[in-house]
């Protein structure tokens, strides 16, 4: 005899459902990842003293989605971006990013922070599974530290390591050339303007070994006035300074230095002077400060790279930045990796997207690879120049070498004990 | 700490020169800014929370008035008068509702306005930096004092803050509106009943603390860049300045600011990596030795 059943569903069952109903509501990317469209959450800084460079990273993002959408979308999905303001804040970028996969169900995160928000995107990204493309963190350490490896994040940013080596080399050629042998640095006094300094200063004095630093100062970020900081370095008398200050700190400090006719008194060395959210801005642009190039239109000289500065330009009234091409080449990278696996399954998408090379308007020699075995972004144009007050503002720039850059860098990351 | 440089410095005829510019340009700069604040403190007993947006605006109608006219002279006026003007609207519509109320109200009021200037700034001017450039007039080598360098741009900056030192000094104690305006502060009662408009006064002197606030905004903004919120660093400076120099006592800011600057401009070279110690350790030390203030007056 058999017992009859009772109606409606029985404990077993109900702990199924329960079970089911669970992961579902705990990882939405996958329960929606059939959905017509795909959302891609990115959180970002669209307000305070750094909203510029997040409004450019958005600007940029949504320029290639256009291109992507018109051109049949991800895997014939149209994308949808979930764009929200982080303000800056790592633990509200954190927060964003959670909710942005767990309650906008979007499937993949365009991580659009700077790099004290990137290390807790980073840790999101780790914690659920989610394909996250980090594109404007440029501390080495996010991928160049085993540690941070995850095989669904990828670092398509700049990296200060490269940009220290390369400046280094360029720096020191013009240190043996003018036989500049004493040196100053002002930098902004926090991790990003340390560490890069730092690295600046060691590679300068790797291809310049008289070269000495007599003379450090730190002023605050965002601090308003330089004034004892520029008269401190007068004081010092060095041949050639070098800063790491960036956008608002970066042309006060030029303003200020300039009525002192520092520009005359020495060699200065700007690691973020050719953005042209500092070259548009300030009003007295002094000739022949050195600077790395960020985003220029000119550099790398192709008429892709023109035409996409131009483009940027004239939909948005301004030029684009730094970040800006570094999140339009994350969007050119996924839309070749899904194309490649013809999906958007976040797993395969990263696979597709280890190793990628693509051909893109910022690269060197018009194509950037995502490093196999870091997961960063390698062969992006990068070089030294020096400024002109006027377009196109830094007319010569020296390419750097990718395989001296390369090779030093392996060197680097041994000596930190990352391999 | 480096105090063979702060040491050398002293022997050098050019390295005191530049130094105490630079102390000079930092502190009158500040002045301008905390004794707007502690004249309204003197007269209205509040602590104006907002006084950082004041400077703020002062820079960007500056801009503006210079992007208009070309003058840099009408630049400075454009930043002083309308940021008198929001000041004073701000006053009569708001502040106005705070006399004598607890002062967490009127820091909740003076804070909200700090986030509604901001975003008021960023609608109308962006959320990008902007900056002025250095006038055409100013744009020249600067000059050499004993060997020390001084840019002529500060020196104009300078002789402004002196000459409104001396005004207001002047004013306040030698015209009847001044006159009036002690009195206010001492007794606003007794000025009431003798028929004096209190409301004026209180209007009047507001205006003038945030013009002044923003007449050190078009100062700064050739050689500051300008984005929303650049009032919050020199608000913090300026607290320092007013409770160093006594709340409510101009000589007390005008004493403090200059302080402030000459600690800033030699304290980088001795002890570059704790200038802003300094200057926190400073008012620590004022404050246990003279809890008023060096020109403060006892409440009791």
């Amino acid at each position: 005899m058999t017992t009859p059943s009772k109606p409606g569903i029985n404990r077993r069952t109900t702990l199924a459902l329960m079970g089911a109903g669970a992961f579902t509501a705990a990882t939405p990317w996958v329960a929606r990842a059939q959905a017509k469209t795909i959302k891609i959450g990115m959180p970002t800084i669209l307000s305070g003293r750094v909203a510029q460079l997040g409004t450019s990273s958005r600007n940029a993002v949504m320029i290639e989605v256009e291109k992507i959408n018109a051109a049949g979308g991800l895997a014939g999905r149209q994308i949808e971006m979930v764009i929200r303001d982080s303000k800056g804040q790592p633990q509200e970028a954190a927060r964003i990013a959670r909710e942005l996969v767990n309650t906008d169900g979007c499937e993949m995160l365009i991580d659009g922070e700077a790099s004290s928000g990137s290390f807790a995107v980073h840790e999101v990204a780790r914690d659920i599974g989610v394909l996250c493309i980090h594109t404007c963190s440029e501390a080495s350490s996010l991928t160049a530290d085993p540690k941070q490896h995850i095989p669904n994040a990828f670092r398509c940013v700049r990296q200060g390591i490269h940009d220290s080596i390369a400046g280094g080399n360029y720096a020191a050629g013009i240190a043996k050339a003018k036989g500049l042998k004493k040196w100053a640095t002002c930098s902004p006094d926090y991790a990003y303007g340390r560490d890069t300094t730092a690295e600046f200063v060691t590679y300068l004095k790797h291809f310049a070994p008289d070269v000495e630093i007599i003379s450090e100062t730190w002023p605050k970020l965002f601090q308003p006035d330089y004034t004892e900081t520029v008269t401190k370095i007068l004081q010092a008398k060095p041949q050639a300074l070098y800063s790491a200050l960036w956008g608002g700190d970066l042309t006060s400090y030029i303003d200020q230095a300039n009525i002192y006719a520092m520009f005359t008194q020495m060699e200065v060395f700007a690691v973020n002077m050719a953005d042209y959210t500092a070259l548009t801005v300030v009003k007295n642009l002094p000739k022949g400060i050195h600077s790395g190039n960020r985003y220029i239109k000119t550099f790398p000289a192709t008429a892709e790279n023109a035409a996409w500065g131009d483009a940027y330009k004239a939909k948005y009234k301004e030029y684009p930045t730094n970040w800006s091409w570094q999140n339009a080449t994350a969007m050119m990278f996924l839309s070749e990796a899904v194309k490649k696996v013809n999906s958007t399954d976040g797993k395969k998408v990263a696979e597709a997207l280890t190793g990628l090379t693509i051909k893109c308007p910022f690269g060197a020699d018009g194509t950037v690879t995502m490093r196999a075995d870091d997961h960063t972004l390698i062969g992006y144009a990068i070089g030294w120049g020096t400024t002109i007050p006027t377009e196109p503002y830094v007319p010569d720039v020296q390419s750097g070498d990718w395989k001296q850059i390369l090779a030093l860098e392996a060197e680097w990351k041994k000596s930190k004990g990352y391999t | 700490m480096d105090l063979d440089a702060l040491i050398g410095c002293f022997a050098s005829s050019a390295c005191v020169v530049t130094q105490t510019t630079s102390g000079l340009i930092i502190g009158m700069l500040l002045f301008l800014v905390a004794v707007g604040l502690t004249l309204i403190f003197g007269v209205l007993k509040i602590v104006n929370f907002s006084h950082g947006a004041f400077y703020m605006f002062g820079a960007y109608f500056a801009l503006t008035g210079y992007q208009l006219t070309g003058s840099f002279t009408l630049a400075m006026l454009c930043g002083a008068v309308g940021t008198a003007v929001i000041g004073l609207i701000f006053e009569r519509v708001f502040i106005s509702r705070v006399y004598g109320r607890d002062v967490l109200m009127q820091l909740l009021v003076c804070y909200a306005f700090v986030l509604i200037f901001d975003d008021t700034v960023k609608l109308i001017w962006g959320p990008e930096f902007k900056s002025m450039g250095m006038p055409d007039a100013f744009r020249v080598p600067p000059w050499f004092i004993a060997g020390g360098i001084v840019p002529p741009f500060y020196v104009l900056l300078i002789a402004v803050a002196l000459a409104v030192a001396a005004l207001l000094g002047i004013g306040l104690a030698r015209s009847r509106l001044g006159k009036v305006i002690r009195a206010a502060a001492q007794n606003p009662d007794m000025v009431s009943s003798l028929g004096i408009n209190t409301a004026v006064i209180y209007g009047s002197v507001f205006a003038l603390g945030c013009g002044l606030a923003g007449l050190a905004g078009a100062l700064a903004a050739p050689v500051r860049s300008m984005t929303p919120g650049m009032g919050f660093s020199v608000l913090i400076e300026s607290f320092i300045v007013t409770v160093i120099g006594g709340m409510g006592s101009i000589l007390g800011a005008l004493i403090g600011a200059l302080l402030i600057g000459l600690i800033r401009s030699f304290g980088s070279l001795g002890f570059p990596l704790f200038t802003d110690g300094l200057m926190y350790l400073f008012m620590v030390i004022i404050l246990v030795a003279r809890p008023t203030g060096l020109f403060g007056k006892d409440v009791a």
